[in-house]
């Protein structure tokens, strides 16, 4: 499953990512690696984008990103 | 001996904060060559031998944005003295990733644990000493926004200046030569948290209770209402800003009533100046009065606007609400390849759009800065409203009026959303901007920053924007005033008052409208008038209406005013109910108010001549749109600048403007013609 199946509230841990490029950094760079564990908080009023805890603190990413990350729950 | 201090840190650490406490006013805004990221550089107030170099707020040193890029350069190749690392305390871990990053470049480094007080009132701390054995650097707890800990900061900077302190070189920093980027990234989150444990002393109490930011953002990005609070929010910031009727009651919002006193005080300067002036030539009486004066004053009109604005964004900005705005509207804004952020901007601009323009500063991406920058011109400022009116007065019926206003308004928006799709997909090649963005922690601003941003912006407006305004103005007054008989005396010796100066229709512009007026000939307005209205209308939009007034004088002749009033038989009561007061007949007073109606289009069988220039429904409402999309005034091209930085840049925006403006009128034209009217 991916970042995008959980539900606001739920929590699961990294798996791994498929992605190449400049979104890979950046997902690395704010801390979304291997085996750390992200809570959805809550999803946009409109649909999109989510919003996510991890390390602490809350990040807001799209769908199209978020389903390129692989969890396990 | 000068000393060279650079400050590092993520963005919304309090890096600004503490760079404008630490300089005061000593400060200087200026760019790094060749980007348009903004370089912020000062002098340590109490220290005067330190030199601070404010870099771009940034999540991490790899180069893969130019904020990331510039830090990391500066880091490696310009060598400070030593980085004030600025670390956000209550979010220690991921900020430590940069600090890590800034360690393994080895160059001296002073850690500050920013925002220490709201981690002691959570009943939290950090053991900072744990940090220093274990990076081998000065650490420092401070609160920028209460001026605590800065002496400690300077203390901490100068012994390892002094002592030449440099971070350990961790056993970590010689492994990570050897692997591919995730795996890097991994050990040195692995390396963090194992700090993070040693030294974050939690408050168990605190972290499983809800934060109190996210208890404010059930209400404020909750999904049913989300988008309604933000309406709200949105309304208020335009109404306070830009607002002639806030809340409905009559009175005009702060920035109106602070534009109405600069005006005023403006205005009783220029008379005084002119006062002194009667016995100069009327050259040098135009020159000073309407070129200089007249110049300046419509650059600081638009101060009290850009300054109210300003104030409010940086509160929605500091406040952390600013970043809600774009998860709230980033569904939407995608779609046209902008950023929910574009919103304010492009709303700001049904205002003004010169601080709309400078609103653009809030994005993120400089793709969604540029495009949004450009489109936001398009928007039917309050200065184009008179020219909506006019026109629509003059070609439409009063019951169509209303409709064809609308379709106006419709048809602007429809255009910024395709050119902005267009810019997208040729000017940047459909580059997919990702959205990975931290929802900071709400907090309140403080006054003094709010009130330093602020007026930063007005400075750079003002000097930036002056000299453009000035310098165009008073070359279009030239051109308007001015003809080849200026110079060989003719003029001097026809005018009644021995003035070098000559009359709309013979000056250097109607020369230039009749070189230039064939352009417009597929738009389906002839004549050079038109074309000069278009030339006026780029010192300020509503100029089109008031060169209209001047170019089509005979249209508005005495008699013709005369027969408008009624003044044969007209009763005295008539009289002061259209304006005059007294009752009497005027037609000095009666050009003024009819000018007035001109400008509401209260006149529907005004100007003849006009109509014979701009003939068709379909040639009219070309007009209006090309003077609605083309270039904007000079203040907003200057703020343009502001923000693209490069001429070439602006003036590509420009091009794209005129284009856009010429192929909508085209279209305009053809319909009308397609379908006979």
């Amino acid at each position: 499953m991916t970042l995008c199946d959980l539900k606001p509230g739920e929590k699961g841990k990294v798996v791994s990512f498929g992605t190449e490029g400049v979104l890979r950094h950046r997902i690395l760079d704010m801390g979304i690696t291997t085996g750390i564990e992200i809570q959805l908080v809550k999803v946009a009023p409109l649909g999109d984008p989510l919003e996510i805890r991890l390390r602490g603190y809350n990040l807001s990413l799209r769908k199209s990103e978020a389903s390129v990350i692989e969890i396990k729950q | 001996m000068k000393y060279n201090l650079a400050l590092a840190g993520n963005p919304n650490c309090g890096k600004t904060t503490l760079f404008n406490i630490l300089t005061g006013s000593k400060q200087h805004v200026g760019n790094w060559p060749g980007v348009t990221v903004d370089k912020k550089e000062g002098v340590w107030r109490k220290h005067s031998d330190f030199n601070l170099l404010d870099l771009p707020g940034t999540y991490s040193l790899s180069p893969y944005s130019e904020e990331e890029k510039i830090a990391r350069d500066y880091i490696v190749k310009e060598k400070p003295d030593c980085v004030i690392d600025i670390v956000e305390s209550p979010n220690l871990e991921r900020n430590l990733y940069l600090t890590l990053q800034i360690l393994e470049t080895g160059v001296p480094t002073v850690i500050a644990l920013n925002m220490s007080d709201e981690l002691e009132q959570r009943g939290e701390t950090i053991d900072s000493n744990y940090i220093e054995k274990e990076f081998g650097v000065k650490v420092v707890k401070i609160s920028a926004r209460n001026n605590h800990g800065i002496d400690d900061l300077y203390k901490a900077v100068k012994e390892t200046i002094d002592k030449g302190i440099t971070p350990k070189k961790l056993p970590l920093f010689e492994k990570l030569k050897n692997l591919d980027d995730e795996q890097i990234a991994n050990a040195r989150y692995e390396k963090i948290t194992s700090v993070v444990k040693h030294c974050y002393k939690k408050n168990k109490e605190v972290q499983n209770t809800e934060t109190k930011s996210s208890k404010i953002d059930r209400i404020l990005t909750n999904k049913v209402l989300g988008l309604p609070i933000f309406a709200v929010v949105m309304y208020l910031l335009f109404q306070i800003s830009l607002g002639e009727n806030l809340f409905f009651v009559g009175i005009p919002g702060l920035g109106i009533i602070f534009a109405g006193w600069v005006e005023t005080i403006w205005e009783i300067l220029t008379n005084f100046v002119a006062s002194g002036l009667v016995n100069a030539a009327p050259w040098a009486q135009g020159l000073v009065i309407d070129g200089i004066f007249g110049g300046i004053g419509a650059v600081l009109g638009f101060m009290p606007l850009v300054l109210v604005l300003y104030m409010l964004l940086s509160i929605l900005e500091d406040s952390g609400y600013m970043a809600r705005v774009a998860f709230v509207l980033d569904r939407i804004f995608r779609k046209f390849g902008l950023s929910g952020k574009s919103f304010i901007p492009l709303l700001m601009g049904f205002g003004c759009g010169v601080p709309a323009i400078m609103a653009t500063r809030t994005l993120d991406e400089e793709k969604d800065r540029h495009i949004t920058t450009i489109i936001t011109a398009f928007m039917p400022c309050g200065a184009k409203l008179p020219i909506i009116a006019l026109f629509v007065s003059i070609l439409f019926s009063p019951d169509q009026a209303a409709n064809i206003t609308f379709l106006i308004y419709a048809i602007a928006l429809c255009v910024a959303i395709l050119v902005s799709l267009v810019l997208n997909k040729v000017w940047y090649k459909g580059a997919v901007s990702n959205f990975l963005m931290e929802l900071p922690q709400y907090r309140w601003p403080t006054p003094i920053s709010v009130l330093q941003h602020s007026l930063e912006k007005i400075k750079g407006f003002a000097r930036k924007a002056g000299t453009i305004i000035l310098a165009s103005t008073i070359l279009i007054w030239f051109l308007t005033n001015f003809n080849v008989n200026s110079f060989n005396g003719v003029n001097q010796a026809t005018n009644e008052n021995s003035s070098v100066m000559s009359e709309m229709d013979d000056s250097f512009m109607a020369s230039v409208g009749k070189v230039i007026s064939p352009i417009f000939n597929p738009l389906g307005f002839s004549g050079w008038r038109p074309t000069v209205g278009i030339i006026t209308g780029w010192i300020a939009k509503e100029n089109v209406v008031a060169t209209f007034a001047q170019v089509y004088d005979d249209d508005i002749s005495e008699e013709y005013l005369s027969n408008y009033f009624n003044e044969s038989s007209a009763s005295k009561d008539e009289l002061i109910e259209a304006g005059f007061e007294d009752g009497i007949y005027d037609s000095e007073v009666a050009r003024e108010i009819y000018d007035g109606i001109l400008a509401e289009g209260g006149d529907h069988n005004a100007l003849p001549t006009v109509r014979r220039d701009i003939p068709t429904k379909s040639s009219g409402f070309a007009y209006i749109m090309f003077n609605l999309l083309c270039m904007p005034c000079f203040a907003a091209v200057g703020s343009m600048h502001r923000e693209l930085k490069t001429w070439r840049k602006t003036l590509g925006g420009v091009g794209v403007q005129m284009l856009t403006a010429y192929i909508v009128a085209l279209i305009i034209r053809l319909v009308g013609l397609l379908f006979g009217f």
